[in-house]
Formats: structure tokens, C-alpha cells, sequence
């Protein structure tokens, strides 16, 4: 009886955002999938039937550079932010409480400021009449016709400046969590300061490193509006593909096709961090108390 | 704990807060200064584009369609993402790991996935598109939001003070409201804020569901940067970036009071 009444009240708490995510998550992503495997009538509409053929579209020269640039932006900006994230959560674990704090928080707002704004904002920093361009071309480091805007670098540079925060919040909280007495151990028992940060501090807040690789690589695969405003046409990703076949050059299936390609590669890196988790449950980490 | 001694990571943190601040600092900059562009000189301290701002009716309905939509969307998403994180809490079976899974999910999902897939879905159901559709996207990955923040809450949550209430005689009306709610309070209106706050700065999943008549003040930034006149938006950021940072600010004042409660 008092089961029955545990499972009821279990149903009464959990049905409305099951239901929700199911409705408004779950199926819309389920049809994308199925979607992409019908044909398109020629004004960009499902037809009926199944064919493999915006599958086959998607291996043609020009869209295969499209995807590579996408993987390799995604890979370069993922590590460049973990590259930068490892020394700054190093530095504000050492930090004052009060300091720390107000560092975290100073991390927070640009991560939460409008993202329109942020990419806004490098416009106006390389703007063709922009400061910094101003200044460069007076220290003569770039030439008088050299444009700051519209290449691949900046696309990088945007990509990295917005998505730091979300590899620094959960290195740093890995960070956090490590026992630093290891490192005075380290130190005693006559390693360098060099080894003991690689042997010791890096494998010691792998589970950050991890969360924030797969939290930076991610949304960067899906990028769309930076390379569209501070890229232009020549830096076009996987994103701005899925938009145009969507909203300007209309045909629904491809899109699906493309934009379950990104999920595949999504849910196989999702696929990849918890079989990660499932075998490391089995090997002993002093440094994480027996918690995974 | 011993002092780092390499210089490296305050250097990186020095550069990575200047790398952060320098672009706002530029926009808030120009937001004053009536040329075009700081590079074209700096040509006095002036308030007209925030008079310019404020004038602009399409900013203003703008604005009006993202508070509605932001203050709909946190109030659903506070009652779903709080149930969902007691349930997820309270009970540990199947249908809970996958109901979290799916939370968490949704929360790592490129923008541009979700935008394409309830766009594809609201016209397959022939719904017309404009505040009922962007309000419908933005519920689902608000409650994510709120699930998640209060899901942290409860896990410094004492149940034993249910339990002790119960023994005390209190009923469930009373123990919701004088055990329960008290304790989870500052997560539930720490998510709202993180909620209404991602709500209003949402910009790709709204661009594929908004419909005409619909513009949020994110799709009318994007339609400023696109064409026309960018430099009102220096004085709209501005505004934007103080805002964030009052809400930063008392999130982080709502989520760091549990430390007080333990010790």
C-alpha cells in the first residue's frame, strides 16, 4: 500500500516535465532524425518515402571542407580554452575567498551577458574604424589595408572569447575540490614543481578537464552566428548550413540530414564520457575519495 | 596551502579578464560618445544615443515581447524544473536517471539543434509561429535551468526536518510551507533569475520560432547588427551588461547562503 502510494506520488511530481520534455525535446529531435531520411519536393517540402540521399549530398567536396572546418574550429577553440582554463582555476583556487568570489563572478557575466552583445562588442574592437585597428596600423604591425574583420581567426577568437567560461567554471570547481596536500607530497618525495603540476594536479582534476572540453566542443560545433557576423561567407560552418537550408534556400530534409549529422556527433561523444565513467567506476582514484 | 610561485596563471587570468572587459569596455565607450566610432576621435561625452534609445518604439515593443515572454516562461519553468528536481531527488529509479538524463541533455544541446527541431515541429503541427511558439521553446530549456539549480539546493537539503515536523504533528500543508519551502526558497528564485535572465539573452532558438509581430529585443539586436544602425545597440549593451551583472551578483548571493546555514 505504501508502495503504491510512493509510486503515485512519484507520477504526480515527475509527469509535468516528463511530459513537457517529451512533447517539446524529446520528439521534435526524434523527427529531425526521421526527417532527414525523406525526400524533399522541389519546393523544399517532406515527401513520403524513404531515401538516403541527403545523406549522399552531404558527402560532396564542397560540404565536406564545410564539415572539416567546422571539426577543426571546434577542436582548435576547445583547446585553447582548456589550454587558458587550467592556470586561471590554478590561480583563484589559491585566491582569498573574497577574491575568488569575485573572480567567479566576473567569470559569470560575460558568460551571461546577451551573446548578441559579446559578438557586438568585438565588431566594434575590430571595426574597419575601430581603436584597435587604429592603433595597430600606427605601430605598424599591420598594414594600412589589412581588415581585422571577416576571416578565420576572428571566428576562433570570437568562439574561444565565448566559450572560456564554460571550460573555466567546471575546471575550476574540479580544482576546488583537489586535495593540494598531494603536491606538498609531491614536493617532499623531491618532484620538480613542473612534474608535480603534470603527474599530479592535471590528472587530479581530469573530470573538470573532461566536462569542460565536451562543454566548450559542443555548442562550438554548433556555431552559427559568429562565423556568419565576424566570419562572412568563406567561414561557414556545419551551423550556418543548417540555418540557410532553413530559413533562406528552403529545403526542410537536407536541413534534418545536417542537422542530424551534428546530433550523431553529439550523441557519440556523449556516448563516448559515459562509457569513460561506466569503466572508470572500476579503477581506484585516490584523489576523488572513492567518488566518481 | 603554499603559494604558487609561477607567474603563469595570474598572468593568464590578468589577460583572460581583460580579454573578457575590453570589448564591453569599448561598447560602453562609444554607448557616450556621439561619432560613430571611438576610432573616428573622440568627440565629447553625450547622451544621445540613450535618448535615441529610449525614443525608438521598436526597441521598446521589442523590449516588451521579452519580458513577457521571459516573465511567462520563468514562472512555468519554476513550477516544472522545481518538481523535476524533487523528483530526480527523491526518487532514484529509471525513469528519474532518464528524466535527468534528458535534463542535462538539453542543457549541452547546440542552440541551433533545438531551433531546428521545435521550428520543424510547430509546422508539422501547423501552429503559427510568434509569442505562443517562442514561449513554448524557451519553458523547455528554462525548466532545465531551474531543475538544475535547485537540484544543487536539495542536495544540502535535510530531509530529517520533514520527518521531525511530521512527528510533531504538522501536516503536509504546513510542512511545505514552514519546512520546505524556507529551506529551498533561495534555489527556486536563484533559478528564476538564471532562467528569466537566459530567457531574455536567448537569441538562435527564438530567431527559428518567432514569427511577425513576435521580434524579442535579441532578434531585434540581430536585425540592428545585420542593417541599419548598429550604434544604439552600444547604449542598449550597456544597459544589458548592468543588468547581468545585478543578476550575477544576487544568484550568487542566493546559491552561496547554504554555507551560512551549515556552519
Amino acid at each position: 500500500m505504501r508502495k503504491l502510494s510512493k509510486a503515485i506520488n512519484e507520477m504526480i511530481i515527475s509527469t509535468p516535465s516528463l511530459l513537457w520534455l517529451t512533447v517539446f525535446f524529446l520528439i521534435p529531435t526524434v523527427s529531425v532524425l526521421l526527417i532527414s531520411l525523406h525526400p524533399a519536393d522541389q519546393y523544399g517540402n517532406i515527401m513520403s518515402g524513404f531515401t538516403a540521399d541527403n545523406f549522399k549530398r552531404l558527402m560532396e567536396p564542397v560540404y565536406m571542407k564545410i564539415i572539416w572546418r567546422t571539426l577543426w574550429i571546434s577542436a582548435v577553440s576547445t583547446l585553447v580554452c582548456v589550454v587558458l582554463a587550467v592556470p586561471v582555476a590554478y590561480y583563484m583556487v589559491a585566491c582569498r575567498e573574497s577574491v575568488k568570489k569575485c573572480l567567479l563572478i566576473m567569470i559569470i557575466v560575460p558568460f551571461w551577458t546577451n551573446f548578441l552583445i559579446r559578438v557586438f562588442a568585438w565588431k566594434a574592437v575590430l571595426n574597419p574604424e575601430g581603436p584597435l585597428r587604429h592603433w595597430l596600423i600606427q605601430l605598424h604591425i599591420i598594414s594600412p589595408d589589412t581588415l581585422l574583420l571577416y576571416n578565420i581567426y576572428v571566428v576562433l577568437l570570437v568562439i574561444v572569447y565565448t566559450y572560456l567560461p564554460f571550460a573555466i567554471l567546471p575546471i575550476f570547481a574540479a580544482a576546488d575540490k583537489f586535495d593540494f596536500s598531494l603536491m606538498e607530497a609531491a614536493y617532499d618525495l623531491g618532484a620538480t614543481r613542473r612534474k608535480a603540476f603534470f603527474k599530479i594536479f592535471l590528472p587530479g582534476i581530469s573530470s573538470g578537464i573532461t566536462a569542460g572540453t565536451l562543454m566548450v566542443f559542443i555548442p562550438a560545433l554548433g556555431s552559427y552566428v559568429i562565423p556568419e557576423m565576424v566570419g562572412g561567407t568563406s567561414c561557414d560552418m556545419v551551423g550556418n548550413l543548417i540555418a540557410e537550408r532553413v530559413l533562406v534556400g528552403r529545403n526542410i530534409p537536407e536541413a534534418s540530414a545536417w542537422a542530424s549529422v551534428l546530433l550523431m556527433v553529439i550523441i557519440g561523444l556523449l556516448g563516448l564520457r559515459l562509457t569513460y565513467i561506466i569503466i572508470n567506476n572500476f579503477r581506484f582514484k585516490p584523489w576523488d575519495n572513492g567518488k566518481v | 596551502m603554499e603559494k604558487c610561485k609561477s607567474k603563469i596563471p595570474f598572468f593568464t587570468t590578468l589577460g583572460i579578464m581583460l580579454l573578457f572587459y575590453l570589448p564591453m569596455l569599448v561598447v560602453a565607450v562609444d554607448s557616450f560618445n556621439p561619432g560613430r566610432y571611438s576610432g573616428s576621435g573622440w568627440n565629447g561625452f553625450s547622451m544621445r544615443w540613450y535618448v535615441k534609445l529610449v525614443q525608438d518604439q521598436d526597441v521598446i515593443s521589442a523590449l516588451i515581447n521579452s519580458l513577457i515572454i521571459g516573465l511567462s516562461a520563468t514562472a512555468t519553468a519554476v513550477i516544472l524544473g522545481t518538481l523535476a528536481a524533487f523528483a530526480i531527488h527523491l526518487y532514484t529509479d529509471k525513469l528519474q536517471k532518464v528524466h535527468r538524463l534528458m535534463l542535462i541533455t538539453l542543457l549541452g544541446i547546440p542552440d541551433i539543434l533545438m531551433g531546428v527541431s521545435l521550428l520543424l515541429f510547430f509546422i508539422s503541427l501547423k501552429m503559427e509561429l510568434g509569442l505562443f511558439t517562442i514561449f513554448l521553446a524557451h519553458v523547455t530549456f528554462c525548466t532545465s535551468f531551474v531543475a538544475m539549480t535547485v537540484l544543487a539546493r536539495l542536495q544540502d537539503f535535510d530531509f530529517s526536518t520533514v520527518e521531525a515536523a511530521r512527528d510533531l504533528g504538522a501536516g503536509w500543508a504546513i510542512i511545505i510551507r514552514r519546512v520546505i519551502i524556507p529551506q529551498i526558497a533561495p534555489g527556486i528564485i536563484a533559478g528564476a533569475l538564471l532562467a528569466f535572465t537566459i530567457s531574455i539573452d536567448d537569441f538562435v532558438i527564438t530567431y527559428f520560432v518567432y514569427g511577425p509581430g513576435s521580434t524579442t529585443l535579441s532578434v531585434y539586436i540581430y536585425s540592428m547588427m545585420k542593417h541599419g544602425t548598429p550604434v544604439i545597440i552600444n547604449a542598449l549593451s550597456v544597459i544589458l551588461i548592468i543588468v547581468t551583472f545585478i543578476m550575477a551578483y544576487a544568484i550568487n548571493k542566493l546559491m552561496s547562503r547554504k554555507n551560512e546555514n551549515i556552519a
